[in-house]
């Protein structure tokens, strides 16, 4: 056997030289002298280098080997896993499965929980005088006057009452904090209140020249629209608060809504214009261009929601010669679903918990209308407001919805279910320390 | 009698990478019937391998199962697959519930040098059906996976491919933890060979004696 063969033999596993090196088998033809000698002699060298044949080196080397994964297979999988088997479950199997209620059975309220009078609201489409903020307390504008109503204890309290020449009140709006409150009026001011200390921070004016019916906090900017069809940004913590303008609208500007993201505004008005702005566009020298003009409602643009579950999906609800709800990418700025109502659109909600959309309604039920989203197939239809339900106010938890209607009566219904997780427990035992940080 | 034979028997790499890959398809059909990771209305029935066989109606599922079938037999073809594991996960906890490992050896000689191998289709399919019966007949060894206690919780699946180290994976693709079960239950079943691919079928489950005990 040539030596080159040889050494290649030492190198792999010795698998085929047992015949060779046997000693004991006295058969000199069967043996080979000259890889016998290079055995002896060469093949020695190699024996000692530790590279070769230590075995903790070749432990070690295992080892390494298995850290860097580098004699294990590559494990692939698609990137898009197949579908969810969700839609198929036959509708049988689901009635005999529900212990607690299950998502498509979910039992909806057909009445209100309870009903409060609310004498003197203004039976005003243009208006938004409704507001549930974060900490619990409803805000509505009754004429001159904001009562609070703490939704937790249910006590009410008054917030402000107004000078006749100011009002009445045209718009609340609590801040994302639950504590303060922007209270839009009639002589185009706007009043910024810190609800627990039940005092006055400031006034906003100068801005405006019509009544604030719309406004939308976006951290420490509150955005204002008017009947003067302008929208304006205010820094509520500088001085000259105004720092950006929209000019879009030709008359007043009902709905106003911030996105989630807080990039984008949605902007609704009189002339049945939806408006879409980018907040990073937006510069206070110049007039700002809007992202989106969309001109496809036939009339005045009030209900604005911005969906929870999809960044960019905005829902829009058209006035009573419209009654369309219509589902917007403002992304692209596309129509991506247009649905006829049969009746004035006055506000939407979507779901915190749920893919469902909430629409209330003028003539001629005056009813909340519980929508499938994306499907829009009616849920549920609740009934019991005598006039149009022009407001509409969702509870933090999500759970509940106040709304408020020409017949002057503030409705609550426990439409959207309880979240699956657990149920609001927070509310009634609040943190012993939760009063801490208000101490500045 | 003898020339007929010759013609038929002869398999090729490419032949082979076919049944394989089409195996897996059933096969993978077959699991997601049996063991109820979709509502048994969705599969309509077909005859294959003398055997009646479901297959997925679900448009979704249909494509994942061909994308898969496709890229595998790609793969066969190269000789660069070790095994495809289908596993069976719990939605909401990603648990992994069921893990059934199809084991793949390669003759390499074949893929190096494009030599071709005789084996007849008959005996493949005899015992690629061999599996089939058994996979249909795992219902009655294999814990159920539909507890009434877990209606919210849905059965997912998902496909791994352990191939060579040097495979460029297409951009469809990703890296993969194993999706191993702690301290499993091991099931073999039958393999088949076709001379070139030899497949090894193992379904491993969750041990539930804690369960049974109680």
């Amino acid at each position: 056997m040539d030596p080159r063969n040889a050494f290649q033999e030492i190198a792999l596993p010795r698998k085929n030289s047992k015949e060779n090196l046997d000693r004991f088998i006295p058969n000199r033809s069967a043996m080979d002298f000259d890889y016998a000698h290079y055995m002896l002699t060469e093949g020695k060298k190699g024996k000692e280098n530790p590279a070769a044949s230590s075995p903790a080196k070749e432990a070690y080397l295992k080892q390494l080997r298995e850290v860097f994964n580098m004699n294990r297979p590559r494990i692939l999988a698609f990137k898009n896993k197949p579908p969810a088997p969700v839609e198929f479950m036959p509708p049988e199997y689901a009635s005999v499965q529900q212990s607690k209620p299950v998502k498509p059975r979910r039992h909806i309220p057909q009445t209100s929980e309870r009903t409060l009078d609310a004498p003197d609201l203004l039976d005003d489409y243009y208006l938004n005088l409704l507001d549930w903020g974060s900490s619990n307390v409803l805000a509505i504008a009754l004429g001159t006057t904001v009562y609070l109503w703490d939704a937790s204890n249910g006590s009410t309290s008054e917030l402000v009452t107004v000078d006749d020449d100011k009002g009445p009140v045209t718009s609340v709006n609590w801040a994302p904090d639950g504590r303060h409150i922007a209270v839009g009026l009639n002589n185009a001011e706007v009043q910024l209140w810190d609800s627990t200390a039940n005092r006055q921070l400031r006034t906003l004016k100068g801005g405006h020249r019509a009544r604030v019916g719309s406004l939308a906090w976006n951290n420490h900017i509150l955005t204002t629209g008017s009947m003067d069809g302008k929208i304006m940004n205010n820094d509520v913590r500088i001085r000259d608060h105004v720092v950006e303008t929209y000019r879009g609208h030709q008359q007043e500007v009902c709905g106003l809504k911030w996105s989630a993201s807080g990039q984008q505004l949605a902007s609704g008005g009189n002339d049945n214009i939806l408006h879409i702005w980018d907040r990073t566009q937006a510069s206070s020298n110049s007039a700002t261009q809007w992202l989106h003009r969309l001109e496809d409602h036939a009339a005045a643009v009030k209900a604005l929601a911005w969906c929870p579950f999809q960044g960019n999906l905005l829902a829009s609800g058209g006035g009573g010669g419209d009654r369309c709800i219509k589902f917007w990418n403002t992304h692209t700025g596309s129509c991506l679903n247009s649905v006829d109502t049969g009746s004035q659109v006055c506000s939407l909600l979507w779901s915190k918990n749920e893919r469902e959309l909430l629409s209330s309604h003028g003539f001629t039920q005056n009813q909340l209308t519980l929508w499938k989203y994306p499907s829009m197939v009616k849920m549920a239809e609740l009934t019991g407001h005598t006039s149009r339900v022009l407001f509409m106010a969702q509870s933090p938890d999500g759970c509940t919805v106040a709304s408020a209607a020409g017949d002057e009566t503030l409705r609550f219904w426990n439409v959207f279910g309880t979240p699956e997780v657990a149920k609001p427990a927070p509310k009634a035992a609040p943190e012993p320390f939760a009063h801490v940080n208000r101490i500045r | 009698m003898a020339s007929k034979t010759v013609t038929k028997d002869i398999i090729t790499l490419r032949g082979s990478a076919a049944i394989v890959s089409e195996f897996f398809g059933y096969a993978a059909n077959s699991i997601l019937y049996n063991r109820g990771v979709y509502p048994e209305e969705s599969f309509a029935k077909v005859k294959k391998y003398g055997l009646p066989m479901l297959l997925t109606q679900d448009e979704g599922v249909k494509t994942f199962i061909t994308n898969l079938t496709a890229q595998l037999s790609e793969w066969l073809e190269a000789g660069k697959l070790q095994r495809v594991v289908l596993v069976i996960m719990s939605k909401s906890t990603n648990e992994v519930l069921e893990r059934w490992n199809f084991s793949i050896e390669t003759d390499n000689e074949v893929v190096e040098k494009g030599v071709s191998r005789e084996k007849s289709d008959k005996e493949i399919m005899r015992e690629i059906q061999a599996i089939m019966r058994q996979i249909a007949s795992s219902i009655t060894y294999l814990p159920c996976l539909d507890e009434p206690c877990n209606y919210y919780d849905f059965r997912v699946f998902d496909v791994l491919a352990y191939t060579d180290k040097d495979v460029a994976a297409p951009f469809t693709w990703i890296e993969s933890d194993p999706k191993l079960i702690s301290n499993p239950q091991m099931v073999k079943l039958h393999a088949f060979d076709t001379k070139i691919h030899k497949v090894d079928t193992i379904v491993s489950y969750k041990n539930d004696e804690e369960l049974d005990e109680e």
